[in-house]
């Protein structure tokens, strides 16, 4: 269940930065430790860049959740860019399509509590993540 | 566009991270500071992270981008001052930074450099022919 949610766009570097920043100021406001907060940011910024390098700009819907007694933190990245073919390769340590280390979404998937992902060829990605309290 | 300072101090040079970089700005840092290097024949860098609290796969490769270009134009390069939860968040995010020396803070930083153009400055022993 949903408590507060907002959408931005990601269409530029500088938007990357920004998501970057307003996930932090969530992840504060919900009191998560220091290294909670910087897993969930850095997850953030990896998908981020990936719906801005891969996804060709799309946006990510940032929301406080609820799911009984816990309260948590749900990102969701979304674009309608080229999809992901083959989704474990995708998955796998290393494996880049561009010219990274290939581990922001296996590194991402580390560094939440919930990780998940649709892609459809030709229509779009959307990745979820969720960091718990 | 804004440009991260680089600081000459002697055979170093010395970079402190303060903004939240955004990738351009990351780019523009690794090219300055390799051609800083070039230019001022630079035996060492030093790239305090004291203030970045976050340091995602792009940061990181750019990082290790430096160290692997530094060490083609014969410069140490040390990274100084990486928050607990950043080195926490890298090692679960896969990402060793190979070829780069780390250090506490700035003044160990400049210690290990000092130490290591110290040591590759001295002439050789035992370089003559022996007669």
């Amino acid at each position: 269940m949903a408590l507060k949610s907002e959408t931005y766009p990601i269409a530029s570097s500088n938007d990357v930065v920004r998501v970057r920043q307003i996930a932090r100021l969530w992840a504060s406001e919900l009191k998560l430790s220091l290294v909670d907060q910087t897993k969930l940011v850095t997850a953030t910024s990896e998908l981020a860049r990936n719906t801005l390098e891969h996804g060709g700009g799309g946006h990510v819907t940032i929301e406080m959740v609820e799911n009984g007694l816990r309260r948590g933190i749900k990102l969701t990245f979304k674009d309608s860019g080229p999809g992901i073919p083959n989704l474990a390769l995708a998955l796998r340590d290393g494996y880049t399509t561009g010219n990274g280390m290939g581990l922001g979404l296996s590194g991402s998937k580390r560094l939440v509590n919930e990780f998940d992902i649709i892609s459809d060829v030709g229509r779009g990605t959307t990745v979820s993540i969720v960091r718990w309290k | 566009m804004d440009r991260i300072p680089i600081l000459k101090v002697g055979a170093c040079l010395l970079v402190t991270i303060q903004v939240d970089m955004h990738d351009e700005l990351a780019m523009s840092l690794q090219e300055d500071l390799t051609a800083q290097i070039a230019r001022h024949g630079s035996r060492g860098v030093l790239i305090d992270i004291s203030s970045l609290e976050i340091v995602d796969s792009f940061i990181g490769r750019m990082l290790a981008n430096i160290a692997a270009m530094s060490r083609v134009l014969d410069a140490q390069t040390v990274l100084t001052g990486m928050q607990p939860a950043v080195a926490i968040t890298l090692v679960e995010l896969g990402m060793s930074l190979p070829g780069i020396k780390t250090a506490l803070n700035v003044e160990r930083g400049m210690e290990l450099l000092t130490e290591y153009i110290g040591r590759v400055g001295e002439p050789e022993e035992g370089d003559g022919p022996e007669e």
